[in-house]
């Protein structure tokens, strides 16, 4: 399974692509895909927007589901999606826990 | 301290708009991400996991109050609050918004600050010993010379597009505290026989995936040939540096590829040619720039004594942070003192704004408005009369800044690792807490003794992880974090690196096996004087791996 990461670029914030087909700054909104077809889709999104100078640093990424929760493979890409592990007021976690 | 000149500011302010106007063609989407990338980097702006990271330049460390307070509302409004000091003797945004960076150049730049060259195949913010104009034990202030240096390598045409990055660091005192055997080129400033300054010259040095140690090439370089000399260095690396490797691009590959012997032949004959040119500094010129430096005039405050004796009584926390964190300085009514950014648990080189603020407050109080930035990630006040040491003690205490374990255990060195860098294969900054956090009792820290331990999260070594007495390197394996050990590695005059002990910790197991080694150079060495890396250099590896690893040891 895979989802779509970028980061903005007018602030560098990172994004996932949701299937409402915006960048959203949440992982929770990604649009999943488990297939080839998929992954070209979601590949021909993110080029479109790095064209389009909407996001910079493009990259399809392994995922599972936990519960129902996106819950990134790598740790690299969990800590993306939530924020420094040292300051859990920064990041997307901050934003969860208010 | 250094004032820019006429020169100066126009060349500052005139990036600040240049860049302006790079980063508002990029937002409208007139120049594409390929073409924008080197520029941001020329000016500072990396990106990282969670948004953009302004990278700035302390040259040699050294601040006013009125920059520092300048970072510190730039962490208040435009980024979230806090900076991170680095090794490099630079501080490190991690929020700011692109669209805000040119704002924040604006801002710098109206204190005499820039991020230029602290990214990019050039010369990088020259780094100088933190105790510099203040320590007893120093030949003279190396930092003119670092300046010097600054003039003349920004944007210096010639070696602005060198083969890889380039950093050099100067050191005034036989002591080393800028880890000069660790750089490019690293200059110990000192004087020969006939009272006469100048540098013995080392290169090569340089960490990342290939440590090396830097070696002399020259034994006294008299100072007025600085720029000559150094012109002759970049020359030849310029020239012969590889370009088709950016692993084996570094100064330290050229000099081990061609030999030492041979390497400095070779700078000598490039020299031989330059050397009486237009790059010898004239004797005007030295002492213009040295008069920039010229110390604050230290009054006598010969009652620090009485003081002193008198507060150490009343309050042992004051004695222990006088006995760890203040040094003497070359003027017996004063002292220079280490503000630790180190504190039990938290983020080694993070303050936040009311802390710099604060900082800034008590350095024009009891300091001469003057801070330093040190490679070990924390700030110094290189003048204070020990007179007024309770007073600036009680102030730290009031912002949490008062943690007595400079050169301890806890005194860690760590990367931003991966809960900020797009490099970083593991952590960084929670091991350093998880170690801070096991290692907290002062009374076991100070039976310890002085302990350099150093964290990078990759093999970049941001972190000096090859010159920590102990060093940690965070690997990935199998999408794990996994920490590698090193022991008896150093950064001073007797710079060594360290050797990779065995098989690496998870990050659950990395700290009992730090707790380990300590407790087996507690339990071997020949007493309280014989330190850490004396004793790893008198015992070797053995006991280490035999109290690591035991059994499995043998059983391999
Ligand atoms: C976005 C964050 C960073 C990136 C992308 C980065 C990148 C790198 C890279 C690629 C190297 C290896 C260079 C080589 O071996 O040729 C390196 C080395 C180094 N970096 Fe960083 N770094 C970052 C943050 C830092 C920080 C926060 C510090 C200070 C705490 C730092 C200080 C150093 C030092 C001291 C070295 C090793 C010395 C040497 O150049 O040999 N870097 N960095
Ligand atoms: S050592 Fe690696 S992880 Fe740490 S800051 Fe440098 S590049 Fe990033």
């Amino acid at each position: 399974m895979k989802v779509l990461t970028a980061n903005r670029l007018t602030d560098g914030e990172a994004v996932w692509f949701s299937p409402g087909k915006f960048w959203a700054e949440t992982i929770a909104e990604a649009d999943v895909v488990d297939d080839k077809a998929g992954e070209a889709e979601l590949e021909a999104a993110g080029k479109a927007a790095f064209a389009n100078n909407e996001v910079v640093d493009v990259e399809l990424i392994d995922v599972e589901l936990v519960d129902g929760d996106i819950r990134p493979i790598r740790l690299r890409e969990r800590i993306r999606a939530a924020g420094p592990t040292n300051r859990l007021d920064l990041g997307k976690q901050a934003r969860t826990a208010a | 301290m250094y004032r820019y000149d006429e020169f100066d500011t126009d060349f500052v302010n005139a990036r600040v708009a240049e860049f302006t106007d790079q980063v508002d063609r990029r937002l409208a989407g007139e120049i594409t991400e390929d073409q924008f990338r080197p520029l941001r980097l020329m000016n500072g702006v990396y990106l990282q996991l969670h948004a953009y990271m302004l990278r700035i330049a302390i040259p040699y460390g050294t601040l006013n109050t009125g920059q520092l307070r300048m970072l510190a509302h730039i962490a208040r409004k435009y980024d979230k609050g806090y900076g991170h000091f680095t090794t490099r003797q630079n501080i490190q945004f991690n929020w700011p918004a692109l669209s805000d960076i040119p704002a924040i150049l604006a801002d710098l730049a109206s204190v005499e600050m820039h991020a230029i060259q602290t990214s990019g195949n050039c010369i990088r913010n020259v780094t100088a010993d933190h105790f510099a104009g203040a320590a007893a034990d120093e030949v003279a202030d190396p930092r003119p010379y670092a300046e010097i240096l600054r003039q003349w390598s920004s944007v210096h045409p010639e070696f602005s597009f060198l083969p890889r990055k380039f950093k050099i660091a100067v050191t005034g005192a036989e002591r080393d505290r800028a880890a000069i055997q660790t750089h490019d080129i690293g200059l110990h400033l000192k004087k020969n026989a006939e009272g006469e300054l100048g540098f013995a010259v080392y290169v090569g040095g340089g960490q990342g995936r290939t440590p090396m140690i830097a070696k002399k090439i020259r034994d006294f370089l008299p100072e007025k040939h600085l720029l000559s000399y150094a012109t002759a260095i970049l020359r030849v690396y310029n020239l012969y540096g590889r370009r088709d490797n950016k692993y084996k691009a570094r100064i330290k590959i050229l000099v081990h590829e061609t030999g030492t012997e041979e390497f400095a032949r070779q700078v000598e004959a490039e020299w031989e040619a330059l050397k009486d040119n237009e790059l010898t500094l004239p004797e005007a010129d030295i002492q213009a720039i040295n008069a920039y430096f010229a110390p604050p005039e230290l009054t006598a405050r010969p009652e620090g004594d009485q003081a002193v004796k008198l507060a150490r009584l009343d309050s042992k926390s004051f004695a222990d942070w006088v006995d760890q964190n203040v040094i003497t300085h070359r003027h017996p009514d004063y002292a220079a003192v280490t503000i630790s950014l180190k504190g039990i648990g938290e983020a080694p080189g993070d303050a936040s704004d009311s802390q710099m603020e604060a900082v800034a407050d008590i350095a024009d109080q009891y300091a001469f408005g003057e801070i330093r930035v040190s490679h070990e990630q924390n700030l110094i006040l290189p003048h204070v009369a020990r007179a007024d040491l309770k007073a600036v003690y009680d102030a730290l205490v009031e912002i949490e800044l008062a943690t007595p374990n400079s050169g301890l255990i806890t005194d860690i060195i760590a990367c931003p690792g991966l809960d900020y860098c797009a490099l970083a294969n593991a952590r960084s900054i929670s091991v350093a807490q998880d170690i801070s956090t096991r290692f907290a009792d002062l009374t076991r820290q100070r039976d310890i003794g002085e302990l350099k331990l150093k964290i990078s999260g990759c093999i970049n070594a941001c972190g000096h992880h090859h010159v920590g007495h102990i060093g940690i390197l965070g690997v990935e394996k199998k999408g794990a974090e996994l920490y590698q050990v090193t022991l008896g590695g150093s950064a001073d005059e007797h710079t060594s690196v360290g050797e990779i002990i065995g098989r690496g910790f998870g990050p659950d197991e990395i700290t009992d096996a730090i707790e380990t080694v300590v407790e087996t150079y507690l339990a071997q060495r020949l007493d309280k004087s014989e330190n850490f890396l004396a004793a790893y250099r008198r015992l070797g590896p053995a006991p280490f791996k035999e109290a690591l690893y035991g059994g499995e040891a043998k059983a391999a």
